[in-house]
């Protein structure tokens, strides 16, 4: 490093568009793209500073002070624009207002508080590769009978739910993630179902729609003791179903293709199945569920000599962070001998996800299901994507198995 | 002076824990009579782990002793900690350690940040600090004035002088801040304050047990969730509901073993050969935080907040006991 005041080095600037459907359908080029040209990028399009590197992203996902969420984590900055709903009191504020919400949600999902859900949640894995092997026979798609079927299954009741209308959990949080990106053709897709969607699962958040010992209620008891407001309440339990589901279904659909297409890794789990953890978290990291999210600079802030300026928007690349060969050995193979420790497929520092040892539980319980009843998983078919402006997400995702004797 | 062939034995009796950081006192300051405020960073200047307002840090001190002590800087700076240190004459040690032996310079072993005694939302604040307990309530009254939350400080020292920061929070914060050194006023006029409860105010309390319990016993009357204390030292321990032997199991490891009166859980569960991190063994710090699968705890912690003892789901080994014959750990 040089002492003498340089003339700041150019910026590299691309127009680019990160959330053109090409690029989401397969991101790996553009995020190769993105950190071999430099450690800020700016994107002319939408006049934001992107991160792709790992050094750079975690440095700004630790750095709250610098990196403000309370203007939105998606490309609209609350600053100027009205969200699209109130703002989360988690993912969408700094603190001092976050503390309490995060403290609250955090205790209530917290590794211990969880151990009494484990033998239930593996009876229900193990029911449901059952009844999958035994009803759908060697050929099924993975992505609803298992990636899908399981979270529905067991979280809902975790957190309360009522019967009707689960169905509606899935597209809002495919809404709500879209509307992290640009208002482009996939947020104009939801458009006249947004208000429906909206409402459905504001009407949830009520004490009066959860049961009595979920997740929900615990909220609500918290409210009750005045660790939060009776305000606060129904914004934190719209957290859980907003951020709880589709993040954990397109992460088991991770963890399931990263399988069918690393037999021998599959044969690692079948002999150690309590690499389960360690396997979903090496998903994560391999296929980033989450691939996106924005902060905004509290001040004129240098990172890596480039100076972004107040106010203005950063792009952090999730994925492209969790594969940059600086950070991680050979990191487009998924290696259930690595340790995936410090990916940030789950963000890091104080936004970190609230909610990932529930993701967690719930792929240790299905995946090591699946390692005892099934030898052999590989790819029937192609599989599909999904399109969306912040998920890596599936459409399907066709196995055959052969069934353990 | 121990022998050294003997501290194996007692490695294995009182392990200490492993600290998370080993930080650099940057800086050690007298702040008032009879407390030194230390600033702590890492070696090589980079980022501390976040806290919150309340939370504390475990002080490993060289001696291997563990002391907490409540974070009263400024959680916006990532790169230091800062904690004051009361000289406790009647203490363990650990003060006086802090005040006579560590200097500038000197590594310390740090673990956590842990809280405890979290700064939940509310309309209005009564904060009331006992001396050294000014600490935890530093950056809440930061925080609430930053919230824009009406709030008072009620200070209570022996003298002005031995009030930490005293200075620093009149010039600050002007009329919300209530000095009363013993020697000019008395004790806190508890009654003046508490006497009528306010629904929608939280009092948050940190100080020597006798305040607390005049806290406690003023606020009898408040609604159920208003009064938030910390205590520095234990709660003075009451007698255990049973004192027969009862079985713990360790469901995991599946063993059953019998706990004497005279042991703690904690200890009958490490002679079973099964290992449990623990730091304070007072109840104070939560390090050895144990689910309960199924019995009822006698819960006799400083940590728990009462609706996490009424769940009954979990208990700190080190001091709590058991009032069923029979309590099964996830272990």
């Amino acid at each position: 490093m040089s002492a003498t005041a340089a003339a700041p080095a150019p910026v590299p600037t691309t127009d680019i568009d990160p959330f053109a459907a090409g690029h989401l359908a397969d991101p790996a080029p553009l995020h190769r793209d993105l950190r071999a040209a430099g450690p800020v990028v700016h994107l002319s399009r939408y006049d934001v500073h992107a991160l792709a590197r790992y050094e750079e992203v975690h440095t700004a996902l630790v750095d709250w002070q610098t990196f403000q969420s309370g203007a939105g984590v998606g490309l609209a900055n609350f600053r100027h624009e009205k969200p699209w709903r109130p703002p989360s009191l988690l993912l969408e504020a700094d603190p001092p207002h976050h503390d309490a919400p995060r403290r609250v949600l955090s205790e209530i999902l917290s590794p211990l508080a969880l151990r009494r859900l484990r033998e239930s949640w593996q009876s229900v894995a193990d029911d449901l590769v059952d009844t999958v092997l035994t009803t759908q026979g060697a050929e099924f798609d993975a992505f609803e009978a298992l990636a899908t079927a399981f979270p529905l299954r067991v979280f809902p009741d975790a957190v309360g739910l009522g019967p009707d209308g689960r169905e509606n959990l899935l597209p809002y949080g495919n809404m709500a993630f879209n509307a992290f990106g640009p208002r482009n053709e996939l947020v104009r897709a939801d458009a006249d179902r947004m208000a429906g969607l909206s409402a459905w699962v504001n009407d949830q958040c009520a004490r009066e729609a959860l049961s009595e010992d979920g997740f929900g209620a615990r909220i609500w008891a918290a409210a009750d003791r005045g660790d939060i407001t009776p305000v606060q309440a129904p914004l934190v339990v719209r957290s859980l179903l907003t951020a709880g589901v589709d993040t954990t279904v397109h992460g088991l659909a991770a963890a399931l293709y990263a399988f069918a297409t690393h037999p021998d890794e599959w044969q690692r789990l079948r002999e150690r199945p309590q690499l389960g953890r360690v396997a979903f978290d090496e998903a994560v990291r391999w296929e980033s569920p989450v691939q996106t999210f924005f902060r905004t600079a509290t001040t004129d802030v240098e990172i890596a000599g480039v100076t972004v300026p107040e106010g203005g928007k950063i792009l952090m690349f999730l994925g492209a962070a969790n594969r940059d060969p600086h950070r991680w050995t050979d990191p487009d193979r998924f290696d259930l001998t690595r340790d995936p420790s410090g990916h940030v497929g789950f963000g890091m520092g104080l936004h970190q996800c609230v909610g990932q040892h529930v993701a967690r539980l719930e792929a240790e319980c299905l995946l090591t299901a699946l390692a005892h009843r099934v030898t052999h998983l590989e790819l029937a078919a192609p599989p599909r994507r999904h399109l969306n402006n912040t998920l890596r997400s599936w459409a399907s995702l066709p196995v055959r198995i052969r069934r353990a004797t | 002076m121990v022998a050294h062939h003997l501290l194996p034995e007692i490695a294995r009796a009182t392990p200490t824990p492993t600290p998370a950081l080993t930080l650099r006192v940057r800086a050690k300051d007298t702040v008032a009579d009879g407390v030194v405020s230390l600033t702590l960073a890492r070696p090589d200047g980079t980022r501390l782990p976040d806290w919150t307002p309340g939370a504390h840090v475990d002080l490993v001190l060289a001696d291997g002793t563990t002391r907490q002590y409540s974070l009263c800087g400024d959680r916006w700076d990532p790169y230091t900690y800062r904690v004051a240190v009361l000289r406790e004459t009647a203490g363990r040690g650990g003060s006086a350690y802090v005040h006579d032996r560590l200097a500038a310079g000197d590594p310390v072993g740090v673990g956590g940040p842990h809280n405890h005694f979290p700064l939940a939302p509310a309309d209005r604040y009564l904060f009331i600090a006992g001396g050294i307990g000014i600490t935890p309530l530093l950056p809440m009254v930061h925080q609430a004035e930053l919230m824009g939350i009406d709030w008072q400080l009620l200070y209570g020292g022996r003298t002005r002088a031995s009030m930490a920061f005293r200075d620093h929070l009149t010039t600050a914060y002007g009329e919300r801040v209530h000095l009363c050194p013993e020697d000019e006023y008395g004790l806190l006029d508890l009654d003046s304050w508490l006497s009528r409860p306010e629904p929608g105010t939280k009092v948050y309390c940190c100080g020597p047990a006798p305040l607390l319990a005049a806290v406690e016993s003023a606020c009898a009357a408040w609604p159920t969730y208003s009064l938030r204390t910390e205590r520095f030292a234990a709660a003075a321990p009451a007698e255990p509901v049973r004192q027969t032997p009862f079985e713990v199991e360790l469901r995991r490891t599946g063993r059953t073993i019998t706990v004497p009166p005279d042991l703690s859980v904690l200890h009958a569960v490490r002679r079973a050969g099964v290992e449990v991190l623990s730091s304070c063994e007072q109840g104070t710090c939560g390090t050895c935080l144990v689910p309960v699968l199924t019995g009822t705890p006698d819960h006799r912690d400083a940590v728990l907040a009462e609706h996490e003892r009424a769940a009954g789901d979990c208990l700190l080994p080190c001091v709590s006991r058991s009032r069923s014959d029979r309590l099964v750990l996830d272990l």
